[in-house]
């Protein structure tokens, strides 16, 4: 064993709470100007999915043939209409739900299966070879390419999207999972809980996930933008949601065929997925920068 | 060297059976009866059981996946549910067009990222420094099938100075450059963002090290220390990165093909998910994947060329 020198003043000083390192880590959060705009960003739209219903003043589906292709502005349409008369602003708040429980939804189930293939590869050894290669395979089709042969599979629609899009994110979730696993089993006291008694599940539950957030969290924030560019272009491509879902990549779609009568159809929508998307990515980006233990130094 | 070359072509080999199985596999798992898709709709049960035995539907799965495996190691890739047409030949028409949009990608991404990210490295934290950064992170996240429909938009629709799409003509000629331009811009920003990143961040590394300081101190202009002796060695990541986006931008044509009506494999990648013609999808993904793992492997053998300090054992 390593002799473990503890000075009287480390001893006295007390383990900060998880609330104080949570709070910790939102104030370094919060001296990054694009992290801060990017968290703005994601409330707004949080909000926009929670009240849709109250904030939208028109049914994002129903038609109203004699008001098509409005420019924004005209006749009480904020944004204008699309070409079937219907209130753009509208589609853009329920999109707003859309993409937001699509990329929830599809993040937490690739979450849960690259946790639990990188828990696994990473702590049996005997079963990281199998896994890890078959995540290597995974990783062969670049890009949106894995989506879209599940999609081929299984066939066209937006719940077929989220199982495809969860699946593209097992692979990179349990390479990362995996990397801490590793670095964290060989630490001393994962080894001790082992030699006095402490069951598998115990120690991986209790020791080694809680030191596996910090690379997650980050992970996740990504991975929702990833989520939602994807879900969106796979939409855009006629693969993800079918009209009249009011869906950001398939509203994107449908406008390039009236891109000179009514081009706010397309530049509207297309402005929504860009600002959500370079929300979580510069939060993930801030995240990484505010989770490093290097930083505690500095601050 | 000659070692690592055909270990990890042996690795090749293995994944590639690997990559066919799965997506061999996925479209025979499919719900909807490959017959039925062929005889329509109006097919009879004794007409669905000739197509069947024809096309040997009705044999043992590993059976069928070793003739398909055959079949593919000798050029044939099948045949179109929906036209008869030979999967192949219909691959090979349509391939130099997603090559040369993933070529001319791959130059815009490259002209705008490398030195992007180079100046930004030299200046940190200056204007140009911030807002690269910024513009470089925006350019990951702006939808690209959003970008060129925008591009098309300002200079398609408003200006009228380029086509709206397709890539009709041959790449060498006026015409052929101009339908390219949109596209490959459409297609090479995410990558150009990528590249920049990447070159700012080892850029930064390498002018840090000593033997940067040791050419300062001896009197190298600061311009050759950045452009000869730092250059060099900070490439050789970024190296990688613009052969790993090789095989994203094949991916990525996908999309953008859809996005100026190119008649490219992704295209035909597109409407055969949405017929459900299998054999087709199966033949376009396995190019795509093969494609990508190649690329990989010979950017892998490169990179241990140029930095004999690499070594993958």
């Amino acid at each position: 064993m390593a002799s473990g020198v503890i000075s009287p003043a480390n001893t006295s000083v007390k383990q900060p709470k998880k609330e104080r390192m949570l709070f910790q880590t939102f104030k370094r959060l919060c001296k990054n100007k694009l992290a801060v705009f990017g968290m703005i960003v994601i409330a707004f739209q949080i909000l926009l999915a929670i009240f849709a219903p109250w904030i939208a003043q028109y049914d994002p589906v129903v038609q109203n043939l004699s008001k098509a292709q409005l420019g924004p502005g005209a006749e009480g349409h904020f944004l204008g209409t699309d070409n079937y008369g219907r209130d753009m602003f509208a589609r853009l708040v329920y999109g707003a739900r859309i993409s937001l429980i699509v990329g929830i939804t599809s993040v937490t189930l690739g979450l849960l299966g690259g946790l639990f293939l990188g828990l696994i590869s990473g702590y049996y050894r005997k079963l990281d070879g199998v896994i890890m290669r078959f995540v290597d395979l995974l990783f062969a089709f670049p890009g949106i390419l894995l989506a879209m042969l599940i999609i081929a599979m299984l066939g066209t629609s937006l719940v077929n999207v989220v199982i495809a899009i969860s699946i593209w994110s097992i692979p990179t979730c349990a390479r990362i999972v995996r990397g801490s696993v590793l670095s964290v089993k060989k630490q001393e006291y994962v080894v001790a809980m082992k030699s006095l008694g402490a069951s598998d599940l115990r120690i991986i539950m209790k020791h080694i996930l809680p030191n596996c957030t910090a690379p997650i969290i980050v992970f996740a924030t990504m991975r929702m933008a990833t989520a939602i560019l994807s879900t969106a272009a796979l939409s855009f491509l006629g693969l993800g949601a079918q009209p009249p879902t009011p869906e950001w990549g398939a509203m994107i779609a449908a406008g390039q065929d009236f891109m000179w009568t009514a081009p706010h159809m397309t530049v509207i929508p297309g402005i929504a997925i860009m600002l959500v998307v370079f929300a979580f990515n510069v939060v993930g980006d801030g995240l990484r920068d505010a989770l490093d233990p290097n930083m505690e130094l500095d601050t | 060297m000659l070692g690592l070359i055909v270990r990890r072509l042996l690795q090749l080999v293995l994944l590639l059976f690997g990559i066919s199985f799965l997506v061999f596999m996925s479209m025979h798992l499919a719900p909807g009866d490959p017959a039925s898709i062929i005889g329509g709709p109006t097919a009879t049960e004794s007409d669905l059981a000739a197509i069947r035995e024809e096309l040997g539907l009705n044999r043992p799965v590993l059976t069928q996946y070793v003739d398909y495996i055959a079949g593919v190691l000798h050029g044939d890739l099948g045949y179109s549910f929906q036209n008869n047409q030979s999967v192949s030949s219909a691959i090979m028409t349509r391939f130099p067009q997603t090559f040369n949009l993933a070529i001319a990608s791959m130059i815009v991404a490259i002209l705008i990222g490398v030195p992007a990210g180079i100046i930004s490295a030299t200046k940190q934290n200056s204007w140009f420094d911030v807002s690269s950064t910024t513009v470089a992170l925006a350019g990951i996240s702006i939808p690209n099938f959003w970008l060129g429909a925008m591009l098309i938009l300002i200079f398609s629709v408003q200006l009228q100075w380029l086509p709206v799409g397709g890539l009709s003509a041959p790449f060498w000629t006026i015409e052929g450059m101009k339908q390219l331009i949109l596209p490959a811009i459409t297609l090479g920003t995410a990558s150009a963002a990528m590249i920049a990143r990447m070159s700012r961040s080892t850029m930064l590394e390498v002018i840090r090290a000593d033997y940067i300081r040791t050419a300062r101190a001896k009197g190298v202009r600061k311009r050759a220390v950045t452009w000869v002796h730092a250059l060099r060695n900070a490439m050789i990541p970024v190296i990688t990165v613009i052969g790993l986006n090789f095989g994203f931008l094949l991916g990525g044509t996908i999309i953008t093909e859809q996005v100026f009506a190119i008649n490219g494999v992704g295209r035909l990648m597109i409407d055969a998910i949405a017929a459900r013609d299998f054999p087709v999808v199966q033949g376009t993904v396995l190019l795509v994947a093969t494609l990508f793992v190649v690329v990989n492997l010979i950017v892998d053998i490169v990179y241990a060329v140029i930095d004999p300090r690499i070594s993958y054992d």
